[in-house]
């Protein structure tokens, strides 16, 4: 049997149990907090797991794998920023959130602020940010499927494109939040598992020696001229080529990566689904405990596949290094247990990046299609005046909606590099959404025209200087290659953009009058004692 | 139950009894001078990254230079705050908290 064959039964396999769960979820899923916080009854090493699944997409099991093997010490000087970034959510948001917010970002914002324009604004943010994150991944899923599947025909893209939008609308509208957080769950289990598995076995192969293993990777995969410079900074991100605008760059990325976490609506609901404040502290250290683990272990892979695989085989394959982990699994499977074990190996390492790009698809879809029911349809639309069940309706009605639309333009893109919208998603939400969160749990002035210029202050600013970068003219890799109307060096905004939001959220507060003691007393007293706080569900 | 207004009174003599102020007092001392040093710190070793090469590239042990063992202090530092905050919330948070949550409770109901 063939590692495509064994890769997809084990695929499918998954398939059937994530949907045995959504069976079962949509069963469970009566209420408005069940359907959106899934009734706010996981534990926190539950919810913990799944921050791990919603976060470590493919982009970060495949892609930092493949930066590593590559380019060596960059790829891990990218991972640290996704884990450091944890630090601010566990600090100053997941509890004062879980406190004082009910289904949304929006709820924290809108709880002593105008509703409507607030609500507007960080549903327009939420719906920006998912979408692209969304976009991402599911062009990125064509691509992977396509390699691992050796399916390298346009149609068989966009099936894949199709197939995986289509779970991804299943869990959502039927499983709700509980169903995804499962899912989230079962697939986090699986990539550590894998991710554990390979490690280990390329350790052995080094006799865990760490300083051998890197210094195979820095022989095999290492310029030419200077070998060693792969164990050092500089082959990715900053090159000296580049000049100050390339190391300006990566520090602009750098605080993307770190303030932008805490800024993600998909990844701000998970605090909700838990009993109290407490849980959501435990659920964000068991969060750190498992990226951070991964991220190590995502070191490990990336060198472990340019000393094992070599960098010609694995440029050969993908020029992007996205492959570099399957192979690594193919080869020292095969190198430990014979052509079976890399078989069987390889497989299972193909079927982990399908889940994970499936769970991570439907917590984007969640997020977004819950922004938009909770938010806009029920608060600006309706005015409030909508019940608890059409608002789920609603919500299980724009999952369908957006997940569509995420299909239909991934067909689009499907042949762009767009991988520049995960950086652009966590710029935004660094810029737009973090500022007016901060603001809004510790700052007593602030209100709603601070709220606003803060969230379109941010977007604004992230998304324009993206269009006027060298991501989107003016080079070769460049979106649109033809044209050049690049005035902005940087290929991430964050340096600017992230303080411009801070700065329009400062302005627009000071220029306006509104200012509420008693509403912030309110949140005050509610975000640190956890006073009124939603409770959880009891069936 | 009561009216709105009534709570938000209650809300702020809660705010300004002086049990309150010693929970925000303890919160904010912890949590936001962490803040600036985690951030600081993280921004130093970017920087390092990307000026001082030379220095990242000096081998300590075998192929593991200096780059390496920074990038793996910032697992170990992230690892340690998260710790550190748990044990701080459950010692010097929680019961005060606890305490002022219960207290409220009561006068709302």
């Amino acid at each position: 049997m063939s590692s495509t064959t064994l890769s997809t039964i084990l695929f499918l396999a998954f398939v059937a149990a994530t949907l045995g769960i959504t069976v079962w979820a949509s069963r469970q899923t009566k209420t408005a907090a069940d359907y959106y916080a899934g009734g706010r009854s996981f534990s926190g090493a539950q919810n913990g797991l799944a921050i791990g699944g919603d976060y470590m997409s493919a982009a970060s099991f495949l892609g930092i794998a493949g930066i590593i093997a590559l380019f060596g010490y960059d790829g891990f000087l990218y991972s640290i920023g996704f884990l450091v970034a944890w630090l601010v959510a566990l600090l100053l948001v997941a509890e004062l959130m879980r406190n004082s917010g009910k289904f949304t970002m929006a709820d924290v914002l809108a709880f002593r602020m105008s509703p409507r324009p607030v609500r507007t604004a960080a549903g327009v943010s939420t719906i920006v940010v998912s979408i692209f994150y969304l976009l991402a991944q599911m062009v990125g899923a064509g691509a992977l499927v396509g390699l691992l599947l050796g399916v390298t025909s346009e149609a068989g893209k966009v099936w894949t494109i199709v197939a995986v939008g289509a779970l991804m609308i299943v869990y959502v509208v039927f499983g709700g939040m509980k169903g995804t957080t499962w899912v989230q769950i079962v697939k986090a289990v699986l990539l550590m598992t894998g991710a554990a598995l390979v490690t280990i076995l390329v350790l052995a192969e080094f006799g865990f020696n760490l300083s051998g293993l890197l210094g195979q990777a820095a022989a095999t995969s290492g310029p030419g001229a200077n070998p060693d410079s792969f164990l050092s900074p500089g082959l990715r991100y900053g090159t000296e080529e580049q000049g100050l605008a390339g190391k300006i760059d990566l520090i602009s990325l750098g605080l993307a990566l770190v303030l932008g976490t805490a800024g993600l609506p998909h990844i701000l609901i998970r605090f909700y689904t838990v009993p109290t404040a407490k849980d959501a502290r435990k659920s964000v250290i068991w969060g750190i405990g498992i990226i951070g683990t991964f991220y190590l272990l995502t070191l490990v892979l990336g060198f472990g596949a340019a000393a094992i695989v070599g960098r010609e085989e694995i440029v050969a394959q993908d020029p992007g290094g996205n492959t570099a982990a399957p192979l690594l699994a193919l080869r020292i499977g095969e190198e430990i247990f014979g052509s079976v074990g890399g078989t069987i190996l390889l497989a299972f390492i193909g079927a982990v990046a399908f889940a994970t790009i499936l769970a991570v698809v439907a917590g984007l879809t969640l997020a977004s299609s819950s922004s938009f029911a909770h938010d806009l349809y029920a608060h600006v639309f309706r005015r409030g005046q909508a019940s608890e069940r059409q608002e789920v309706v609603v919500a299980r009605i724009s999952a369908l909606v957006i997940g569509a639309v995420a299909i239909g333009l991934s067909i689009l893109a499907q042949n762009q590099n767009v991988a520049f919208l995960v950086a652009l998603a966590f710029a935004v939400a660094a810029s737009g959404n973090l500022p007016a969160i901060l603001y809004s749990l510790f700052w007593k002035r602030f209100n709603t025209a601070g709220a606003v210029s803060a969230i379109y202050g941010g977007l604004l600013s992230a998304l324009l200087l993206v269009v006027f970068s060298p991501v989107v003219s003016g080079g070769e890799r460049a979106l649109l290659p033809d044209a050049d109307f690049a005035w902005f060096p940087l290929s991430n905004p964050g340096i600017v953009s992230i303080p411009f939001g801070f700065l329009c959220g400062y302005l627009g507060t000071i220029m306006s009058k509104e200012y509420n003691a008693a509403k912030y007393a309110e949140i005050e007293v509610r975000s640190l004692t956890g006073v009124g706080a939603e409770k959880a569900v009891k069936h | 139950m009561t009216t709105r207004e009534h709570d938000a009174s209650v809300y702020e003599q809660m705010q300004e009894s002086t049990e309150f102020q010693e929970l925000k007092r303890r919160f904010r001392r912890w949590t936001f001078p962490m803040t600036v040093a985690f951030l600081a710190w993280y921004l130093l070793y970017v920087v390092l990254s990307g000026w001082a090469r030379g220095f990242m590239g000096i081998k300590l042990l075998g192929d593991i230079n200096v780059g390496l063992v920074l990038g793996l202090l910032q697992f170990v530092s992230t690892f340690w705050i998260a710790w550190a905050y748990s044990r701080h919330a459950e010692k010097k948070l929680d019961p005060i908290a606890d305490k002022l949550r219960h207290e409220v409770e009561e006068k709302t109901q």
